[in-house]
Formats: structure tokens, sequence, C-alpha cells
């Protein structure tokens, strides 16, 4: 019997809650704005014995996810957080993880990269690693951070995949905002995550193995095979994590959040804390008539092709909304769109797409900017035809 | 205790025949003196280079060892994360206390150079962890590059000697002692000529309660530019002329291992190694002088810093 506690929380805590009642092995962790909520909440955790994980305050975030693939292939449970810049000092190391199999949850606060220096939110970093083999989950709420958080040590660790998690949140909108976070029991947690068995363990002496080999062209591209077969059993490991989470915790988990979808004409396409303004403003569309709807994704990687063209199916026009930039790619997309579009156009779908740019360096989203994209959709669904491909929401020119 | 050689040559291999090294590579010699000299079980981590791609191309493992290869930088990092599992799986009581040593094994490139960072930090936390850099002086598995271990003089492909600069300009960094100023209980410069004094190096290492240090000059002979049976002569001359110094600062005290009967002149290494050739020219005879003169004085004050001890 799961016995829930509210909590006023802000999302950066949300997940040091969760990684509380995780109590991994080790945590090597390093401080950046504006994941520093989690490590210093859990580096508290330590210092007042609620948590007697090995905590290793490392000297940067390199050093982090290194210490954090030494650990894990030592056969323990492995957390770490991170973002923006710090995210891409790990780049190295993020492929090395995934690579080598090691089950390892990271939770990033959505933050820009450099230059120009902003502590804001966008989704640049974790954008910018989504190539890496990590799974990817982004996370609307502080609650959903937190349940985020505590399914990606299921999904990770689940014996088909050893694959590393990210879990996303938006910096400082989610990271710094308090919200009332459902935070469960110790006990059930602890028993949903259960123990954790590596196959495979530097610290097994008897049985001695050699990790991170040196493999040329007669090898290495059927372990490239191996770890992206890996990565396609993932969805449905994230959506049976999800049901039972629901089950047990009464908060249930898919691919994607749909919002009044159901007889949708129009459809907008989201991560993360937008989805929240975008669904009022879809709310007050709807009461005057229009027929619009909103697919919230968690999961980007994978990236779940098939099932967004099935949801898509009825629909006459759809808006991606990017927080970040794909420099250099079709007029300058963002990298949900491409996903977006490859998926349409594969499936042979004949829908009409439109990408816009927002919220960069943490710019504010404002609802205005959603009923344009609601009234920009309807002239496309109206006349067939896409008058820019790519636009900017909230930006002075 | 002493090491005698023949209990030592009865004892399994760590590191197994059929790897990768070169003829003459003084690398695995070293590494199989260091294993040999450990009695407890070993966890082994190697950062990028001529050890890691000698003897771990899959399917193949020289490694009779747990062993990990994580990048060129990281292997401090990489090792001090897996005895903080250690540390924490034995605390928890899910996996018995083995008294496991850890170890890790970098070249000067990533010890040196691009590593420091990473090694210092996991000094500085007191991760119980022995590191062993394979000092050949220059990036020898990318081609021979000059490092910042590089002496003074020597011809490197990213130093070559030409008609106006004669090879590396700098001297070497003090790296040796830049750990020692970390004030971790054991560091340690050593040589595989003098192979007891390496061994019993090792076992002292692997006794610190806490990280500790050990720097190897390791004879690189297709970088050095000689021949392949004279790997051993060629570093036991680094200690004779007091060029590689046998020392060790056992919790902050200095010790003098070896001083040589009769201080050799540097010229006579130099002059056992092609890198160094070039110097020998006319118009470079004074770069060899400015390195005795370097070696002397480096070589007074590690005197001074053991005596006052």
């Amino acid at each position: 019997m799961v016995v829930s506690t509210k909590m006023a929380l802000e999302g950066a805590h949300a997940s040091a809650q969760a990684m509380r009642q995780i109590n991994p092995d080790v945590v090597a962790a390093y401080p950046i704005t504006p994941q520093t909520a989690i490590v210093q909440t859990f580096s508290q955790y330590v210092a007042d014995g609620e948590v007697d994980t090995e905590f290793i305050a490392v000297e940067s975030e390199h050093a982090a996810m290194s210490a954090c693939i030494g650990a894990a292939a030592a056969g323990g449970r492995v957390m770490t957080a991170t973002a923006a810049n710090g995210l891409a000092l790990m780049w190295e190391e993020l492929y090395i993880a995934a690579s080598l199999r090691l089950p390892i949850v990271m939770s990033v606060v959505n933050r820009a990269l450099s230059a120009p220096l902003n502590i804001h939110c966008d989704h640049s970093d974790s954008m910018g690693a989504r190539d890496a083999g990590w799974i990817q989950l982004y996370s609307e709420t502080g609650q959903e951070a937190y349940d985020n958080t505590i399914q990606a040590v299921r999904i990770a660790e689940h014996p088909d995949l050893l694959l590393p998690v990210m879990v996303m949140q938006d910096g400082f909108i989610t990271g710094h905002a308090v919200e009332l976070v459902e935070v469960a029991d110790d006990a059930s947690v602890k028993e949903f995550i259960g123990t954790y068995t590596p196959k495979y363990s530097l610290l097994d002496i008897d049985h001695p193995v050699t990790f991170g080999a040196w493999d040329l062209w007669d090898y290495y591209f059927e372990h490239k095979r191996q770890q992206t077969d890996a990565m396609s059993k993932a969805m449905k490991v994230i959506v049976d994590v999800g049901k039972e989470f629901g089950q047990v915790f009464g908060r249930t988990y898919g691919i994607f959040d749909a919002y009044a979808m159901d007889d949708a004409e129009l459809a907008i396409i989201v991560l993360s804390s937008t989805a929240g303004t975008a669904r009022t403003v879809i709310r007050e569309l709807r009461k005057k008539g229009l027929k619009i709807g909103l697919l919230k994704l968690r999961v980007f990687r994978p990236f779940p092709a098939q099932e967004l063209v099935a949801a898509l199916k009825d629909v006459k026009a759809v808006a991606v909304l990017d927080r970040s930039i794909s420099f250099g790619a079709m007029e300058g997309a963002g990298p949900l769109f491409l996903e977006v579009c490859a998926a349409l156009f594969a499936a042979g779908a004949t829908q009409k797409v439109v990408n816009y740019i927002y919220g960069l360096g943490g710019r504010d989203v404002l609802p205005e900017y959603i009923e344009r994209v609601a009234s920009d959709l309807q002239e496309i669904a109206d006349t067939g035809k896409v008058k820019s491909l790519v636009n900017y929401l909230g930006l002075r020119e | 205790m002493v090491i005698k050689l023949k209990e030592q040559a009865t004892k399994p291999e760590r590191l197994a025949p059929g790897h990768r090294f070169c003829a003459g590579c003084a690398e695995p010699i070293i590494i199989r003196q260091i294993l040999n000299a450990i009695d407890e079980p070993v966890v082994v981590g190697a950062a990028t280079g001529c050890t890691e791609i000698a003897t771990s191309m899959y399917p193949y493992t020289a490694w009779n060892v747990p062993w990990i290869h994580n990048a060129f930088e990281n292997v401090s990092t990489t090792i001090a994360g897996a005895e903080a599992m250690y540390r924490v799986l034995v605390r928890r009581g899910k996996i018995p206390e083995r008294n496991i040593r850890f170890i890790a094994i970098g070249g000067d490139g990533a010890t040196y150079d691009i590593g420091l960072q990473w090694l210092s930090g996991a000094l500085e936390r007191g991760h119980r962890f022995i590191y062993v850099c394979l000092n050949n002086e220059a990036y020898m598995n990318t081609g021979i590059q000059r490092s910042s271990a590089t002496p003074m003089g020597a011809h490197t492909t990213t130093s070559p000697a030409g008609t106006v600069i004669p090879g590396k300009v700098q001297w070497r960094k003090p790296l040796t002692e830049i750990i020692a100023a970390h004030r971790i209980p054991y560091v340690a410069q050593a040589a595989p000529s003098h192979w007891r004094d390496l061994m019993e190096k090792a076992r002292k290492a692997a006794a610190a309660d806490g990280p500790s240090f050990i720097n190897v000059i390791s004879d690189c002979n297709r970088g050095w530019r000689h021949g392949t049976e004279t790997s051993i002569e060629v570093t036991r001359l680094a200690v004779e002329t007091c060029y590689w110094p046998l020392f060790e600062v056992e919790n902050g005290v200095w010790k003098l291992n070896y001083k040589p009967r009769e201080k050799k002149p540097v010229e006579e290494w130099l002059k056992m190694q092609g890198r160094f050739q070039h110097l020998f020219q006319p118009q470079f005879k004074h770069v060899i002088a400015e390195i005795q003169a370097r070696v002397d004085e480096e070589w007074e004050s590690l005197l001074k810093k053991c005596e006052a001890e």
C-alpha cells in the first residue's frame, strides 16, 4: 500500500527526493546552475545519514561521468545530475557510458548552451546529446521529474536494455518553481525499483572481465548494431514500466500525453513545461470550437515515430515547437521538428507541418504565442499552404 | 618483506603473454614487475595509449585480472569510481571485503598533460588507488609527439629538430614533485632497470592507506631511437646520470633510494639515443651543456630535500 505525502517542492528538489529514495550506491556530481539544487540537496542527505550512498564530489562534469562509468562497471547503481555546459563537457563520456551499456541515471535540468553565457532554460544541451545513445525522458512538472527519475532506474537496468537514461526538466521554470509533488513512501519506491544484479562486474575478481576493449573494423560495427538494437527495445520497456508505475503509484506514463486529440484536426507537439501553457490555451480555443489538440512528448530517445504517426493520422496540420535550433539543418529547424518530419514522410503521411523555435535562453512563452500557432495552423489547414516552414515565437526582429 | 626472485617467478602472470607491445618495450616489463610485487587482488584501469591498445584488442585480452579502459584523460577518475563502488558495496554487505587494490595506469601524455586535472582531483579526494605513470616521454602511441614530459632537446614529430630549432626547447614538467605537493601518503620515482626498488615501491604504494603515485621511466626504443636490446641499459643510464633519480616521498618524508657511485655525464645517456643525435652538431652543442646544468641543479635540489629530512 503506497502512502503518499503532498510536499511543496521545487522541481530540482523533487528529483533529489527521488534520488534519496533510490539511495544509489554511488553518486558522482558537480554543481552547475540550475542543477546545483539537486547535488547540494543530495549532499545534505548524505551528511544527515538519510542515504548511505558513496558521494563523490568531483572536480568537473567530465570527471562526474568518468567516475560514474568506473562505478557502474564495478556493478552498482549509479546516478548523477548536470545541465548545459556541464552536459557538453561530458560529451565524450556520454557515448562511452552508453556504449559500455552501463545503466546510469542522470537528471538534466535543461539550460541554454554558451555562448553567450546564459543560465536559463532551453533544450540545446540535451538535444545536443540526442545521438549519444542515452534514453531521454522529458518532464513537464516536478511531479513528472520525480516519477520519471524513479522509472528511469527500472528502464536503465532492464536486462534487454542496459542503457543509461537522462531525465530532463526545464531549468528554473520547473527546476526552481515550487509545486505540490506527491512523494510516495520510501518503502514503496524501494520495492518498485528492486535490487540490481549486474551481469558483469569489475569487482568480481574470480571472473575477471575486460571492459572498454580496443575494437576495430572487424567487430566495432556489430557492437554498434547491438547497441541500436537495444535502443529499439527500449520503447516497450518504457511503456511497461510506465504502466506498472501507474498500477503502484496511480500515475500512468506512456510515450506521450495526448490532450484533446480525439477529434483534433490541428495538433501542437511540444516537450516539457511549455505543454502546460499550450494546454491552457487549447482549452480556451476548444471552447471557441477550434478542433485543436496537444501531444506532449515524454520520450524523445528512442524516438516514437510509429506511435506519433498513428496519433496524428486524422490531423490536417501539425505545429512542432522546438526549444533549440539544429544549426544548419533544413531552414534552421529544431531537432524535434526534423524527427517528426522524418517520421511522417517515411510513413507516407500528407499532413502539413510547421516549426516554431521558441524560448531560447529562457525567453518567456506567453499564451498569445500559442494562440498565434493555433491561428497559423487553422490557416494552413484551410489553404493547404505553409507560408513559412520555420518560425520564431516571441522574437524581436 | 624481502622480494625473492625465485618466489616471484612462480606467481601466476596477471598480464598474459601474447600481447602486442613492440619488441623491447619497457611497459609490459614494468607492469609485470608491479603486478607481481602486489600480493592482493587487483582491479586495473588503463588510459588510452600503448598499454591499452597492446593488451585489449577485441576479441582478445591479455588481462587475467579485471580491467577497464574508459578514455585518455580520466583513468584516475574511472578507477576512483570503481574504488568508491567497492567501498560502498562492502559497507552495505553486498560483497565481501577482499582487500582489492585499485591500479590506474597512464602514459606521460595521459598523466602529465591531458589527465592532470582528473589525477589531481582523485588525489585530493583521497581515493585509495595506485597511479602508475609509464613515462616514455612523448605521445608514442600516436607516433612520437612531444608531451610536457619530453626532455629538452629531444626530437619528436611535433618538436622536430630542424636547422634552426634543436628539438624540444622547454624543460620537462616536474610532475613527481607536483604530485608530492598533494601530500598523499606515498609518491615515488622508479625505473625498470632497478627492479627490486620498483617492486618494493609497488608494495609500499599498495600498503598506503590513501592515494599513491609511482612515476616510472619507460624506455620506448621506437621513439628514443635505439636498438630493441638496450631498453634496460638506456634506462639504467638515465638513473646513473641522475637524469632520472630514484626517490620516494613517504608521508611527506623525502628519501633518495639510490645514489650513483660515480655520477655519469648526461651526454653518455644522450648519445645512446637517436632522438638526441642532432645535439651533437656544432650549432646545438650548447643544449647539451644546458641539459647537464639543469640535471645538476635538479639533483642538488633533490639531495637537499632528502638530506633535510
